[in-house]
């Protein structure tokens, strides 16, 4: 307990003391209800009590031996009598044994239900549970993350209602203001610096300016040696100082925002940066919400407002939040607020809220529900007033503002294992020459004291007289020369390439952004770059893991089909056909306008509107009530005013109505029934209104059980206004068929609504099963009686409100069912398609149903008619690995590696496959391979369908490397009912055990696991928010985009940066050999010819722009060929671009070209007058030019902007070199203007770059005519074909 | 299948709706979507023998413009480092070149073999003389040359910067090791002029050595390490001494002593009275005179046209071989 503790029991206790018996009572008693709420919610929801798990770990309640409800109810009585330890018992409710269940996997969960569950299921319904469990998870993971709570979790947090002064006084909480900026004016300096010295690169950049500032050592001029490092520091500088000045202006943009605040009585306009905890602020429509505040009032009187979280968790329903009864009526009443909320310290969890409140002299608790976070917006409700409780920095959506871990690209990691051949050819070179210094000073040793070119030795007359002068004996001079050696040859290890290579990676990033064909107009999206680091990998992807819905599917849910009464209809729907559109103006006149039109089978609606009240009508007017009424869907009504005048004169008043809710299969549904003349146009707590053709049918909603996923339905209980109550269900098949009424008669429809539902199925719809029965009054009340008594029973009510959903949900009538599309996306089939054949394994990672996965497969061309399926769904372990290894035996499937381990395996799998009995047998492997059986088996691509299920015990077990062998071989994997992190799960699977690059893609916040797991993360700016998006490395509207990523530009930037970090080993290395050897020829002493500025300037100014460029624009194949043969993607998977072959090929190259560029010039001007400046200066020119000559000649594409960069650079050279021989200080002065003069000195640069390249060339030219790679041969048939036409 | 004819499409329907864009505009669309017009380089066989022919064309005329340049340039050589010790000193050259009691004059008998057109060259050579030693090239102040006594920062100088607490100018172990051989022609019975001037680059002469500078203190230390400077004349119209100070690149090095103006007939014989002087009897260094008649390209040096020939002939010959698996190729399929 903090200091604050000793006030707070004080306060308490006057607090409490100061209410009636009676009133105590109701609080506690109020409060006794709600936690016990509490513990049910928890208890009967699995994934919420993982987080449980968490928020328990903050409050040290672990400690507490865990005893289910009565823990719960023990902690009220603490809660009533000691009031100072509420805080520290209150999240006791979360029974341990819950949390134990939930391991590691996510997937555990899904061991509750039967295997194939229903459609519905599918559906929305539970993704926000997988997203809370991914993102629980993902929390989880991070040790540091709850620690701070830890730490301050036991003393509350005070906040006095419209008190923010009092609130503020002890405590000094944050303001409302944020900042994500980095660095403030003063700290940008020192902490940009501190921060930028974390690579390693610049410790190595800096511990060779150290070393050249000893003065054995000083080999460059001081001030020259830190030039690079200035630079290279004050570049990132500049770049991280412009990111955050951007970030200091939102960061402005949203402090100075205005917000409504009661300042002495009224609502004032305040700006959000001055709000403070304990200010109370009320919010308007659409508006979005500055901090985290509890609820006082809504403007709806049951205190009920609605939120979209999209910006927290990227769920784009709405969901509700409550006021307190007691507060809103009184905020309602106009009464003054004052009061006190004990709340936990700040934390990052969004799912959880801990606090109570004293409100007139009342106390009760406060949750989640009664929250609403910064950074949602309010929606549907006019207005709410709230109660700041953390600000600023302290709310929940700052704290979790957390960048997504950067990733390195495969490239670089290659590059690194080559750096380290280069360091080592940087060591033998040093070696080399301080052991020929050694010798050579052995070998001079008694010449040294007066050797005209050394003498160590002063001979003045003087005090100095006979002392040794920069003689240290023999090994350290060998020491120093080795450390003056790696100073003069330190370029060898390619620091500027670091550089380079985020400048290039940079320059590609924007031509992502701006390719016009990656553009989304539809949803007006563009690509987005999230991570620099990863461009190359994207040109090596081999594996693809795609999340379905939303994904490969729009996630917009169109209702298809439908089975009533056991006919089907909707087969061939009607696309706007004039006939269609008289129909639609003989159902009367149009109230309602949605906002997008659904096609409508017309025989239906002519049978809906059939004035016969026979059998025949009823069903399908049930029916369409059922799906009007059995959800919990929002209607919102806008007023029509911009709609086409024409529309507004047929019809008096149309109005757009528009539905909202968490499951757009709901929606969907909604909207349907909305067309067939069953408008949902009302809710409220009590009653739906319905607009049934034109009259408004008012139903009492007397109950509703919702959606659970062990019932998999939901039903309401509804009393129409004739007084006859009905309940209406709808639910997964799987789950309607066996509690329907068991009468002969409804057998034909029962089993013609079978036959269509798995002709849905197959057609990859999602089915629903409608029915409905009526309720006798005894049925009523029995009903009402349990409900009554579960709704309001203190324990086990999930489990009594389930019973008591069973006791009415039988012996049902079946009306129907229902198909929705979940259509695909533009052009996926065509992608799909596009990447297989460039040699990418798709494999599609979804939460459906086996049928639903196989369906969307085979619409998407994953599944073709010729692959034979193997599926995998077991129930336990053994029965998995019997699967997977008759599989892998049928199919000749061998571990490729690990064969002795497999072989082991095997035989285990064999024994128990002898003891397990014939049970297993019926899970065998099923094929279809067009009539034949199995015998072409070694030839036909394979497909593996996998479900969560089996997932669970494959990826918990030893069965991993099984499935792997399995998985890899197939051509498609598919799998079905996999949990967020089952998705990290298999990617992980395939990431650790081959060398392959993953590529992860998907749009909801249950993809996120797997985007962050995988080497390429790509999120798809879709309908579920931005969660994935915030995750990914790369974000773009379409699936389709992928294709064009991957095979042009994933291509293009593998190329380039490949070939850029081969240029720059060459680049430096040649100049590093080329003072090498000159240093050879000057008694080892480490005399570089060149100035000290040119060796600076060389990777600086001299070769840097055009790699660059080149790095940048440089196209080996134009878009069209890329797409028009993926298979030139394969360059990529077999390291075409860039491998250690071609590494030492390059070394190779170098090592004649730095010969060739030393030798050349020594002899010509062996024996003459050459002094060592001029010598240098021609060597600075020739391997300028040489090296962007080689350049030159391994463009292969030459643009304006390329030439003005490689001529441009040989240009400013000379202008450089000509600059510095013009300072008569410099020993070089005007050493270039001599040799300018010399024929001499231009035969011998040709003659360098020609000698130099030309062995180069020649390889090149043997190696495209006589052994081309497909790219090339692509190149040449593009370039050429082009020629012919012109 | 290709998605990317149906957008090139759209972008044709593009254009015609905006019939005019600017051509500014156009380039910058076609930059940002990677379409500039560019050209694309393919090896195609009749390019690249094409390529070879031509380089051969051209590199085998230079060189033999460049063979021909460099074999018309006389060149005498005569090492005279072993030959001009006396008899009795050949034993023990360190005590004959250290002791200044000795005269060190030496006459040397040069044969012209062919006809040299003045102006000719006089060099000095020496090899094994690491004027590119690292502590050597430093050794020497830049500012104290052009600004003498003014300037006081000469520590590179080291360990010959001051002798006897007074500053020495020049400074520094380059200035000290001052090479101071003389050499005087005479063909026949008169003496060959030899000029003297303009031995050095003027820009160093204007601008890197002061005009008001005069030596100071120089060559006063225990240990003399070359020739000594005359302390009327400023450092800027000491040529030797300018001339030495631009260090060579290589060990073995030549440097302009002067320059006889006049034509030396072949089977001349010109006697050379020298003054062996300097040291290179303790690190083993060479010394040899050097005259030489000079054309375009500079002195005597058959390597660049060697190698021009060289090069050039390889790429024909390469060339002929890709035309003949060319014609080979073509025929075969």
């Amino acid at each position: 307990m903090t200091t604050g503790d000793p006030l707070l029991s004080l306060g308490d206790r006057s607090s409490f003391d100061r209410p009636s018996i009676g009133s105590t009572y109701a609080t506690s008693a109020s409060s006794l209800l709600e936690d016990s709420e509490y513990c049910l919610t928890r208890t009967s929801d699995v994934n919420d009590s993982e987080e449980a798990t968490r928020s328990v770990g903050d409050t040290n309640c672990l400690e507490k031996p865990p005893s289910k409800f009565s823990t719960c109810r023990a902690s009220r009585k603490h809660f009533s009598s000691a009031e100072s330890q509420f805080f520290s018992q209150f999240p006791l409710e979360f029974p341990i044994p819950d949390r134990r269940r939930l391991v590691t996997w996510g997937a555990m969960e899904l061991q509750n239900f039967n295997s194939d569950s229903a459609a519905f299921e599918i559906s929305r319904a539970t993704t926000p549970e997988q997203e809370k469990l991914s993102k629980s998870q993902r929390v989880c993971h991070k040790s540091v993350q709850f620690e701070d709570n830890q730490l301050h979790g036991k003393s509350p947090r005070l906040i006095y209602i419209d008190d923010p002064r009092r609130t503020n006084d002890k405590y000094e909480f944050t303001g409302n203001e944020i900042r994500t900026s980095k660095y403030t004016l003063i700290t940008f300096l020192p902490k940009n610096i501190f921060i930028q010295f974390h690579r390693v690169a610049y410790l190595y950049f800096l511990g060779i300016a150290a070393l050249n500032q000893l003065p054995p050592l000083a080999v460059f001029g001081r001030a020259a040696s830190l030039i690079p490092l200035l630079l290279v520091l004050s570049v990132t500088a500049i770049k991280d100082g412009y990111e955050d000045w951007r970030r200091h202006r939102s960061d402005q943009h949203e402090n100075n925002r205005d917000a409504l605040v009661l300042q002495s009585g009224k609502y004032l306009a305040k700006k959000w940066k001055n709000i403070q905890a304990g200010e109370v602020v009320k919010i308007c429509a659409e508006e979005t919400i500055p901090c985290d505040m509890v609820l006082l009032g809504t403007s709806d009187s049951s205190g009920i407002a609605y939120i979209q979280t999209m910006n927290l968790d990227g769920e784009s329903n709405l969901k509700t939040r409550y006021a307190r009864q007691e507060v809103a009526s009184a905020v309602s009443e106009g009464c003054e607020i004052s009061g006190l909320i004990r709340c936990e310290q700040p934390n990052r969890n969004i799912y959880e809220f801990h606090a109570n409140m004293e409100f007139q002299g009342n106390k009760f608790p406060l949750s989640q529900s009664n929250i609403v976070l910064r950074g949602c917006q309010l929606k549907n409700t006019d207005w709410v007033i709230g109660v700041v409780v953390y600000a600023g920095q302290e709310t929940k959506a700052m704290l979790n503002s957390a960048a997504s871990p950067s990733k390195r690209s495969r490239l670089e990691g290659y590059m690194n294992r080559e750096t380290i051949w280069l360091s080592v050819f940087l060591f033998v070179m040093c070696f080399v020459v301080s052991l020929g210094m050694g010798l050579w000073l052995i070998r001079h040793k008694d010449q040294l004291d007066t050797l005209p070119y050394y003498r160590k030795i002063y001979f003045n007359k003087g005090r100095d007289n006979g002392k040794k002068y920069k003689y240290y004996g023999i090994p350290l001079e060998i020491l120093f020369s080795f450390l003056s050696s790696i100073i003069v040859f330190q370029i060898m290890i390619p620091i500027s390439l670091y550089i380079t290579m985020e400048l290039v990676r940079l320059g590609q990033t924007f031509f992502m952004i701006e390719d016009k064909h990656m553009f989304d107009s539809s949803s007006g999206s563009g690509f987005q770059c999230r991570s620099l680091n990863i461009n190359e990998d994207l040109g090596q992807i081999r594996y693809i893991f795609s999340d379905k819905t939303g994904t490969l599917t729009e996630n917009k849910m169109e209702f298809q089909r439908a089975s009533v009464n056991g006919i089907n209809y909707g087969t061939s729907l009607p696309v706007a056909d004039p006939l269609h559109e008289k129909n639609v103006a003989g159902l009367g006149k149009r109230k309602w306008k949605l906002k997008s039109e659904i096609a409508v089978d017309s025989d239906l609606v002519e049978l809906l509107h059939r004035d016969s009240s026979g059998d025949e009508r009823i069903a399908p007017h049930e029916f369409f009530l059922t799906l009007a009424a059995c959800n919990t869907v929002i209607p919102t009504i806008d007023q029509d005013t911009s709609s086409s005048c024409t529309e507004s004169e047929l019809h008096d008043k149309v109005e757009t109505i528009s539905y909202q809710g968490e499951s757009p299969d709901e929606q969907a549904l909604v909207a349907a029934a909305s067309a067939y003349g069953y408008t949902l146009f009302e809710r409220t707590s009590g009653h739906i209104v319905i607009d049934v053709n034109g009259e408004n049918l008012r139903l009492d909603v007397l109950g509703l059980h919702e959606f659970d996923s062990v019932r998999k339905r939901m039903s309401v209980v509804i009393r129409f206004p004739n007084n006859a109550v009905k309940v209406l269900v709808k639910g997964a098949d799987t789950s309607m068929f066996s509690i329907l009424a068991d009468s002969g008669m409804d057998d034909h429809v029962r089993s013609a609504t079978q036959k269509h539902l798995s002709e849905y199925s197959s057609q990859g719809l999602r089915t629903l099963v409608v029915a409905a029965r009526d309720l006798t009054g005894e049925e009523l009340q029995q009903w009402q009686y349990m409900y009554e008594d579960a709704s309001t029973s203190l324990t086990d009510r999930a489990i009594k409100l389930r019973q008591t959903a069973g006791s009415i949900e039988c012996k049902l009538k079946l009306l129907g069912a229902t198909a929705i599309e979940d259509k695909l996306q533009d052009g996926v089939p065509e992608a799909i398609e596009c990447l297989r054949q460039a040699g990418i394994k798709v494999w599609v990672l979804t939460g459906d149903k086996q049928e639903t996965a196989i369906s969307i497969g085979v619409s998407c061309k994953l599944l073709t008619a010729d692959m034979q399926q193997i599926i995998i769904n077991g129930n336990s372990e053994d029965e998995c690995r019997n699967l997977l290894v008759e599989a892998k035996a049928k199919y000749g499937i061998k571990s490729p590696t690990k064969q002795n381990h497999s072989l082991k395996w095997k035989k285990n799998a064999e024994n128990d496959y002898l003891e397990v009995p014939g049970s297993a047998k019926s899970f065998s492997v099923q094929q279809w391979y067009a009539g034949k059986k199995g015998v072409t088996a070694t030839t036909a691509p394979l497909a593996l369908i996998i479900d969560g299920n089996s997932l669970v015990y494959i990826l918990e077990k030893d069965l991993e490397s099984e499935l792997f062998d399995l998985a890899i071989s197939c051509r498609v994997v598919l799998c079905c009912r996999v949990a967020p992190l089952q998705k990290a799960g298999i990617v992980d699977l395939i990431k650790t055990r081959t060398e392959d690059l993953t590529l992860a893609i998907g749009d909801g916040a249950n993809d996120v696991s797997m985007i962050q797991m995988a080497d390429v993360g790509v999120g798809i700016c879709g309908q579920e928010g931005r969660q994935a998006v915030m995750a990914s490395d790369f974000a773009m509207g379409q699936f389709r985009f992928l294709k064009r990523l991957l095979l042009v530009h994933g291509h293009w930037n593998y190329q380039r940066i490949g070939y850029l970090i081969l240029y720059n080993f060459y680049r430096n290395a040649v100049f590093v050999l080329m003072l090498f050897w000159y240093i050879l020829c000057t008694a080892f002493s480490t005399t570089s010819a060149l100035t000290d500025w040119s060796s600076v300037l060389y990777s600086v100014i001299y070769t840097s722009v055009p790699t660059i460029v080149v790095g940048i624009m440089d196209q080996d194949l134009s878009h069209r060929t890329l797409l028009k043969y993926p298979r030139l993607y394969g360059a990529g998977h077999r390291h075409e671009a860039y491998n250690l072959q071609l590494f030492w090929i390059t070394m190779i190259d170098t090592l004649w070209q730095s010969l060739v560029i030393f030798y050349i010039p020594v002899l010509t001007y062996k024996e003459s007058t050459i002094d060592i400046w001029s010598m240098g200066s021609l060597w600075t020119v020739a391997v300028v030019i040489l090296v962007n000559m080689h350049l030159a000649m391994d463009i292969q594409r030459w643009v304006v902007v390329t030439h003005v960069a490689v001529w441009g650079s040989i240009v400013i050279t000379y202008g450089c070199v000509l600059i510095l021989d013009s300072f008569p200080m410099f020993p070089n002065y005007w050493t270039v203007y001599h040799l300018v003069k010399s024929p001499k000195y231009w035969l011998t640069i040709l003659l360098i770059t020609i000698v130099a390249l030309l062995p180069r060339f020649l390889f090149k030219v043997v190696q495209e005519i006589f052994c081309p790679s497909d790219i090339q041969i692509a190149r040449e048939a593009e370039v050429l074909s082009k020629q012919d036409e012109i | 299948m290709d998605v990317d004819e149906g957008s090139g499409l759209r972008d044709s329907t593009e254009a015609h709706r905006i019939p005019r864009r600017s051509r500014w505009h156009e380039a910058i669309h076609q930059f940002k979507q990677q379409t500039l017009p560019a050209c694309k380089p393919v090896l195609t066989p009749k390019w690249v023998i094409t390529t070879f022919l031509l380089m051969g064309v051209i590199f085998i005329p230079v060189g033999l413009i460049t063979l021909r340049a460099s074999r018309s340039v006389v060149e005498i050589v005569d090492r005279y480092d072993s030959e001009c010790i006396p008899e009795e000193y050949k034993s023990n050259k360190m005590a004959y070149i250290k002791d200044s009691s000795i005269p060190k004059n030496c006459s040397r008998f040069l044969k012209v073999y062919r006809r040299m057109k003045a102006p000719i060259y006089i060099y000095y050579q020496l090899d094994n003389y690491y004027q590119n030693h690292r502590r050597y090239v430093k050794s020497k102040s830049e500012q104290q040359l052009l600004h003498g006594l003014k300037f006081n920062a000469t520590s590179t100088c080291k360990p010959q910067e001051s002798n006897n607490g007074r500053p020495v100018v020049p400074c520094g172990l380059i200035a000290w090791s001052l090479f101071n051989d003389t050499y005087a022609f005479i063909r026949g019975r008169s003496e060959l002029k030899v000029n003297r001037n303009n031995i050095a680059w003027k820009s160093d002469r204007d601008h890197k050595f002061g005009k008001h500078v005069y030596p100071f203190n120089f060559q006063n230390g225990t240990l003399i390490g070359g020739g000594n400077l005359d302390l009327s004349i400023p450092l800027s119209d000491q040529e030797d001494l300018i001339v030495w100070m631009r260090t060579a690149a290589l060990p073995s090095f030549r440097k302009l002593y002067g320059r006889i103006e006049e034509d030396l007939d072949a089977d001349d014989v010109v006697v050379v009275k020298l003054m062996n002087n300097y040291n290179t009897y303790s690190f083993g260094g060479k010394k040899k005179l050097v005259l030489s008649t000079s054309s375009w390209l500079g002195g005597k040096n058959d390597f660049l046209g060697v190698a021009y020939l060289f090069v050039g002939s390889s790429c024909i010959f390469i060339s002929i071989v890709f035309l003949l698996l060319h014609m080979k190729s073509q025929r075969s399929p």
